[in-house]
């Protein structure tokens, strides 16, 4: 599903970033990847390297068979099929939670109204929130937006979902819930890429952890494998840390 | 000290009381300093002429052209036909009904009135701000629309746009309106207007020049405003639309811009406002605009003084009207 080889990326703004250091990812259909690492590790810059969010320098990333390093490559049709959940949201503040799902919908995937509404009510019912569907998403609470958010990308029929810290900005009850949606669309054999800081959900639903630091991916596993015996030196001291 | 409620101890109520009470004071002194000062210059004010400056009462006199008896009168529909008749020529006039004068067989020398109506008919105020009106509403439509192409353009990546925006925008805070009106006046238009007869139609009007002029000139600074709407808006709200696969465009139009009109509503209406304050510069390249009528009006009625608070009050009218107006918008919009 995501086949990322020797991804290297710079930041030059303020000064110059080696941000990623040859770093490779394969994500199997169906899989569930969690990547871990330091903070300033490059999770996040990996990850929006993958739908192109940032432009990576060299490397081949393909998703879905489809190169989006190409230039000629139509970006948007690539990124329709790969969803992101951002750590702080994003959802469209002047629009309401439904027009949050539909908006998309129509635009990109040039559904009907009613069969985007009625797609954006499925969704909103399955993230438990579709009562809310005719509020705006600054009357909703973190946990709550961030459930819409999730609806909001799957709302695309995208093929993989990739998560960027999506519990990091809320406050601790409210992580749960998001959480669980998170479970359910793993068990129904969404394809995920995870970055997060929940080692529970790391060990619970990954198929595969990845463990970054300073740019490199450094080591990789099942959660079993990652947790109870890591190899790596520096994954060892994270992993005291952390746990 | 409201900005920082609760800083400093409450204030009591004679305080407010006083306070409120010396602000009527200086207000009240002020008019009463203004009514001795005019009475001082013996001028006679003549508020009742007023009126008849937007609204007044016209007679229209229908005149035979011709000596002639009046050989017919034939109602039709309301109106009448009144034949003149001489042994060389017939005239038939249509007149309302009711304004006739003439009776069948009387005889008329050409420039005697065959009838006379009087009519409401709008005065030279109400055309002056009816022009003002009408050059500001275009000019802002317009402005908007530039304002917009351009600020986008100024935030794009293509050389050329940006610096096109950059050029046209730096070239135009660059000098005054006024010399700019001259400019598009005197030297563009002389151009075009020679370039378009030379091409057999007809002249285009100043009033077209004034509106394009006005409307370059504030969608210069409109098109900075809106730069800083969008670029106020978090880039989380593009990353977020582009990662559903909607393309720049469709994001700017759906997701960013709606953001950004809304965060610039006030600073817009602002600039809007100078804008129809503004268009009273049309007077100098003879658009007969609300100043320029004023000052026509001025001059053939000798009430400057009336003339000048009215035309200063319909200006506060059409601004006020405005920020209402905008203000509607902004609650709509959030
Ligand atoms: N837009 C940017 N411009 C410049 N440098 C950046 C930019 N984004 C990230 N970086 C730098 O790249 C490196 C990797 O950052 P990244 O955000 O990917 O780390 P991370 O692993 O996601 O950290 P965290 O856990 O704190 O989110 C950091 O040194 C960061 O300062
Ligand atoms: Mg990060």
């Amino acid at each position: 599903m995501i086949r990322a080889e020797q991804v290297n990326k710079y930041f030059y703004a303020p000064h110059e970033i080696h941000a990623l250091k040859d770093a490779s990812l394969h994500v199997a259909s169906g899989e569930v990847v969690v990547i871990l690492g330091p903070s300033g590790s490059g999770k996040s810059t990996f990850l929006r390297c993958l739908n192109r969010l940032e432009y990576a320098e060299s490397g081949t990333i393909s998703i879905d068979g489809a190169d989006v390093l190409d230039p000629k490559a139509n970006i948007n049709t690539i990124r329709a099929e790969a969803g992101m959940v951002f750590q702080s949201f994003n959802l469209f503040p002047h629009k309401t939670v439904l027009e949050n799902l539909t908006m998309a919908q129509m635009s990109v995937r040039k559904r009907s109204k009613a069969e985007a509404d009625e797609k954006g009510m499925m969704l909103l019912k399955k993230v438990g929130i579709s009562e809310k569907f005719n509020v705006y998403p600054n009357q909703l609470s973190g946990g709550q937006q961030q459930r819409v958010a999730i609806a909001r990308s799957l709302a695309m029929d995208p093929k993989v979902i990739l998560f960027d810290e999506p519990t990091s900005a809320l406050d601790p009850e409210m992580v749960g819930e998001v959480l669980d949606v998170m479970k359910s669309l793993a068990n129904e054999g969404m394809t995920m890429v995870v970055v997060t800081h929940e080692m529970g959900f790391a060990r619970e639903v990954a198929d595969r952890v990845i463990f970054m630091d300073a740019g490199r991916v450094i080591e990789e596993g099942t959660p079993e494998a990652f947790f109870n015996h890591p190899k790596n030196e520096r994954t060892q001291t994270f992993l005291n840390q952390i746990l | 000290m409201s900005l920082y409620p609760g800083l400093d101890a409450p204030r009591t109520k004679a305080y407010t009381t006083i306070w409120t009470g010396i602000f009527f004071i200086g207000l009240i002194l002020g008019m009463a300093g203004l009514y001795t000062a005019t009475k001082s210059v013996d001028y006679v004010w003549r508020w009742y002429q007023v009126p008849d400056y937007f609204y007044y009462l016209d007679t229209i006199e229908t005149v035979s052209e011709i000596d002639g008896m009046i050989s017919g009168i034939e109602t039709k529909d309301g109106a009448t036909l009144v034949t003149v008749k001489n042994p060389g020529e017939t005239e038939t006039y249509t007149l309302p009904t009711e304004s006739l004068l003439a009776a069948k067989g009387d005889f008329i020398y050409a420039g005697d009135p065959i009838g006379s109506q009087k009519k409401w008919r709008p005065g030279l105020l109400l055309y002056g701000l009816w022009i003002t009106l009408k050059a500001s509403f275009l000019a802002i439509i317009l402005a908007l629309v530039i304002g917009i192409l351009t600020g986008l353009m100024r935030i794009s990546d293509n050389p050329a746009l940006k610096w096109t925006a950059i050029t046209y925008i730096e070239l135009v805070r660059g000098s005054p309106l006024l010399v700019q009106l001259m400019i598009w006046y005197f030297v563009i238009g002389t151009l075009v207007n020679r370039l378009v007869m030379d091409l057999g139609f007809s002249k285009i009007p100043t009033l077209w020049f004034g509106i394009l002029s006005l409307a370059i000139f504030t969608g210069a600074y409109t098109a900075e405003i809106v730069r800083a709407g969008v670029q106020s808006v978090n880039v989380g709200q593009m990353e977020a639309a582009r990662s559903l696969g909607m393309s720049y465009f469709e994001a700017m139009r759906k997701v960013i811009m709606p953001q950004a009109i809304n965060r610039i509503l006030p600073a817009l209406a602002g600039q809007f406002i100078s804008l129809i304050k503004d268009s009273s510069l049309l007077g100098v390249i003879s658009v007969r605009e609300l100043t320029k009528i004023t000052r026509e009006v001025v001059t053939s009625s000798l009430q400057p003084f009336e003339l000048w608070i009215v035309c200063a009050a319909l200006y506060l009218v059409l601004t006020f009207g405005f920020s209402l107006l905008v203000q509607r918008l902004e609650t709509r919009a959030m």
